[in-house]
């Protein structure tokens, strides 16, 4: 059981191990993935690394608490499927969030070697181990308990949707997810690009819970196809789990926000993604045509970093990054940030747009922009940018992508008003169960704390799914329980 | 997969299609719409639902034939299935007794205007209709718009059915014949829908029409639908598709409308081919 007798400092001595990537003037021509995985090898001397902290920092940091030192050890011990098997008592989709958390700021933020030397590569091994259960085909069923004959409806199949669904059966409850669109797996599979999130992995976590008995429907809008009401009072559901995501996303407000060219984020990623635009025409959907056009993308987000480095895949000859902060207050994952800039990428830092200008036919030709500095802080912490007096300028540019977020989806609220909702239209729930204001039914994901990350959805889903299942239990299986 | 269960031919190029889809069969209210994709690697396309038969559990669409999806669509036939359809989308038209109604169809758009014309009957509105086409053979719905019309007039551009001239100057006869009118819903090209809002406006007739911007999702999550209304961004997916025609920026409709024209005549040149092609075989 023991580690390989290696001292402190020797794990010290070892670098952060790099993961292999394709090399940026290729990958810009491909939608592939950037990362090509570390070998065992790379994994192996990667978790000597971990110093085994009595009170490790790392598992504090992430936000399900996975146990880090313990599936390390497994790996530098070469057990990659007992290590896979240790992360998966608390988080169900390793390949997706070791890819996609934005570990800087949370394990790998307070891990040990933080300081002095570089962290350990934590969602880097967390991909890896769940990559090699899956590609050695060593993923197992995990064990059901017996039917409890109670009924729960999931709406959205997002990370939120998928783990609630998962925690569920595996309980021996029956679950359908209802989800909106034609394709399972929301942000994973429409808003986050190939190239970062292989959608034939999220493809296997939807068929894991096909296997162990989830029930899919998908073109089905909860609150206009079928109400929250109908599902409970008609469809017979015990308990209603709602994941349905972030909505409807913000433009900015200024001149020329209309314009042909102009694209929110969502509709720009939703056609490349979902709709396979980059295909045209084998596939229907169209998108504005970047080959040698100068695109712009306004935000400093993983979406905003998602949309630049698409565009330039489709053959931008300038792509920019137009950001009104300085580098340092980018919510992006740094990793992204270090690759859209090897992808040649061009950040135009404290700027911020006030109008789009267009043609005669209403293309858009351009954007004016006005030179920012920081300010004083404010009450988040982040130094306030504020206009610099006459630095207006015209930066020419073909297309432009709105990133800066997104509000609430109109729609629960619309068609089941008992539900709570904050000023902000996000679902108001008890952060320790997750329930709403209306009885049997749970919320959890973006439409709670609005755009967040995949781990937080994540575990809001298992959390609810907890809660659930103990409140079920206490009820006798009927389909009738007011 | 959803049953195409009949298809046919209302005029050239205008097919009408019963779908089963029990659960928007059910739901559907006037003024909704779906979104359906002909085929896997087609568009999502929004097509206003414009009949259910809750009982056999289908709806009906009125298509007319205009780029790929739609022609891809016409080509259906009867025993045949499209690959998806999601609904009702969209906010249900508002429906109230609000006198007299005047509902206004353009081409296709008799289809999009006559669910909501059914429904302002039922709520005891004195119903008129005017139903405008280029010429006889395009004149959809006749009989079906009869049905629920206290008054039904049929307009040809040419003049070749009906009244000779455009539904914009059989409803200036209308108003200029002293007829209290209450209401106006327009349903048809962008050019017709702004004209008839500037024919009602200098008299304050409430006049309501129903946009057809670029969609992609249907759902409230993209934000390519946004239409401007009042000077501001609204969503005709969630918010509409039925607006105060008198706030409409119908400009700027005509104007991203025109977003994909060419990848349009792209995409309809490769499926002609391709139609060919399968015809020699
Ligand atoms: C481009 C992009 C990049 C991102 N990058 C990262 C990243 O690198 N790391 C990270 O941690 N996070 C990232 N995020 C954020 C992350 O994806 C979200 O926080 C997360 O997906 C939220 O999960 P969710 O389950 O709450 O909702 P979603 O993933 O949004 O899923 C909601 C699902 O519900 C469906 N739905 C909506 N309404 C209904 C309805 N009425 N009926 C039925 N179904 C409905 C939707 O279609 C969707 O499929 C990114 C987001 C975007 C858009
Ligand atoms: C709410 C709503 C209800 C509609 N109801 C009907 C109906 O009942 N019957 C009917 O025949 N038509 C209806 N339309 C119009 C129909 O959706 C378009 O004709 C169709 O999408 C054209 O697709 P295409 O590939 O055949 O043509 P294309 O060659 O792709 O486009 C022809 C024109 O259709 C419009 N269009 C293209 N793609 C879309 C899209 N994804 N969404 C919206 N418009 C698009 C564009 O203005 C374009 O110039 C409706 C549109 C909306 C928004
Ligand atoms: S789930 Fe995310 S935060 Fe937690 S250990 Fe893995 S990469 Fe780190
Ligand atoms: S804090 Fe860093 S070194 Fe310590 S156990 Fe966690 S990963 Fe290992
Ligand atoms: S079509 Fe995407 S928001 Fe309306």
């Amino acid at each position: 059981m023991d580690l390989k007798p290696m001292t402190t400092k020797e794990r010290l001595a070892i670098p952060r191990q790099p993961m292999p990537a394709q090399d940026p003037k290729e990958r810009i021509r491909n939608f592939r993935e950037v990362h090509l995985g570390y070998t065992p090898e790379l994994a192996q001397r990667e978790a000597m690394r971990c110093i085994q902290c009595k009170d490790p920092a790392c598992i504090k940091g992430c936000p399900v608490n996975i146990k880090i030192d313990k599936f390390i050890k497994l790996i530098a011990e070469g057990d990659f499927l007992g290590a896979v098997r240790k992360i998966k008592e608390d988080n169900i989709l390793p390949a997706i969030c070791g890819r996609v958390c934005p570990q800087e700021d949370q394990c790998e933020k307070v891990c040990i070697l933080e300081k002095k030397h570089e962290s350990v590569a934590i969602g880097n091994l967390e991909r890896f181990v769940a990559d090699y259960e899956r590609e050695t085909g060593n993923v197992e069923l995990p064990e059901i308990l017996p039917a409890t004959g109670k009924r729960i409806a999931v709406i959205g199949s997002g990370p939120a949707g998928l783990s609630c669904a998962n925690d569920l059966a595996r309980l021996g409850h029956s679950v359908t997810v209802y989800e909106a669109l034609h394709q399972l797996g929301g942000v994973l599979m429409y808003g986050i690009p190939e190239f970062r999130l292989p959608k034939d992995i999220v493809q296997a976590e939807i068929d894991g819970l096909k296997q162990i008995g989830v029930e899919f429907v998908t073109n089905t809008v909860v609150g206009r196809s079928v109400t929250i009401d109908e599902l409970m009072e008609e469809e017979h559901f015990d308990a209603v789990f709602i994941g349905v995501g972030a909505g409807l996303p913000w433009f900015m407000g200024i001149p020329g926000e209309n314009l042909l060219g102009v694209y929110s984020a969502n509709e720009f990623l939703t056609r490349v993604n979902l709709m396979k635009a980059y295909d045209f025409p084998q596939s229907d959907t169209p998108v504005f045509d970047c080959r040698d056009k100068n695109v712009a993308v306004f935000g400093g987000g993983n979406t905003a970093m998602d949309a630049v480095r698409t565009a330039k895949r489709l053959g931008a000859e300038h792509a920019y990054i137009v950001y009104r902060r300085s580098e340092a207050e980018m919510p992006a994952r740094k990793e992204e940030i270090d690759h859209a800039k090897n992808e040649g990428i061009e950040f135009l830092l404290l700027m911020n747009p006030i109008a789009f200008i267009g043609n005669e036919q209403q293309w858009l030709t351009g954007v004016k922009c006005i030179r920012m500095e920081l300010g004083e802080a404010d009450e988040s912490g982040r130094r306030k940018p504020v206009p610099v007096k006459d630095s207006e300028f015209l930066l020419p540019i073909d297309m432009a992508v709105i990133s800066i977020g997104n509000g609430s989806n109109p729609l629960i609220k619309q068609t089941t008003p008992e539900i709570e909702v904050s000023r902000r239209d996000t679902i108001v729930v008890d952060i320790n169960s997750m329930a709403t204001s209306k009885e049997n039914v749970y919320a959890g994901g973006d439409i709670v704390t609005g755009g967040a990350t995949v781990i937080l959805a994540m575990g809001a889903g298992r959390t609810a799914a907890k809660a659930i299942h103990e409140k079920l239990a206490g009820q006798a299986p009927d389909f009738d329980n007011e | 997969m959803n049953n195409i269960v009949s298809a046919i031919f209302l005029a050239e190029n205008i097919k009408k299609i019963e779908i089963h889809a029990p659960r928007i069969a059910k739901k559907r209210k006037a003024g909704q719409f779906v979104m359906i994709r002909v085929s896997e690697h087609g568009e999502r396309i929004p097509l206003t639902i414009a009949g259910s038969d809750p009982e056999k559990g289908t709806v009906t669409l009125i298509v007319q034939g205009m780029g790929k999806s739609t022609r891809e669509l016409n080509l259906k036939k009867e025993g045949e299935s499209i690959h998806d359809i999601v609904g009702p989308l969209g906010t249900p038209s508002h429906i109230e007794n609000f006198g007299t109604a005047v509902s206004i169809g353009g081409g296709v758009g008799t289809a999009i205007a006559y669910p909501t014309a059914v429904a302002l009957k039922e709520a005891g509105n004195h119903v008129i209709t005017i139903n405008g086409a280029r010429t006889k053979e395009l004149v959809i719905l006749e009989n079906e718009m009869k049905a629920v019309s206290d008054e039904a007039y049929i307009t040809t551009d040419d003049g070749s059915y009906g009244f000779h001239g455009f539904v914009t100057q059989k409803l200036q006869e209308l108003i200029d014949s002293g007829k209290t009118i209450n209401y106006v819903l327009a349903i048809g090209p962008i050019p017709m829908m702004k004209a008839v809002a500037e024919v009602t406006r200098p008299y304050g007739i409430p006049t309501v029409v129903s946009l057809n911007p670029v969609m992609v999702d249907g759902t409230g999550m993209c934000g390519g639908c946004r239409v401007t209304i009042d000077n501001e961004i609204r969503f005709a997916c969630v918010d509409g598709p039925e607006f105060d025609a008198h706030k409409v920026d119908f400009k700027n409709l005509s104007d991203r409308n025109r977003m994909y024209l060419e990848e349009e005549q792209q995409s309809v040149e490769a499926f002609s081919h391709k139609c060919q092609l399968g015809q020699q075989k």
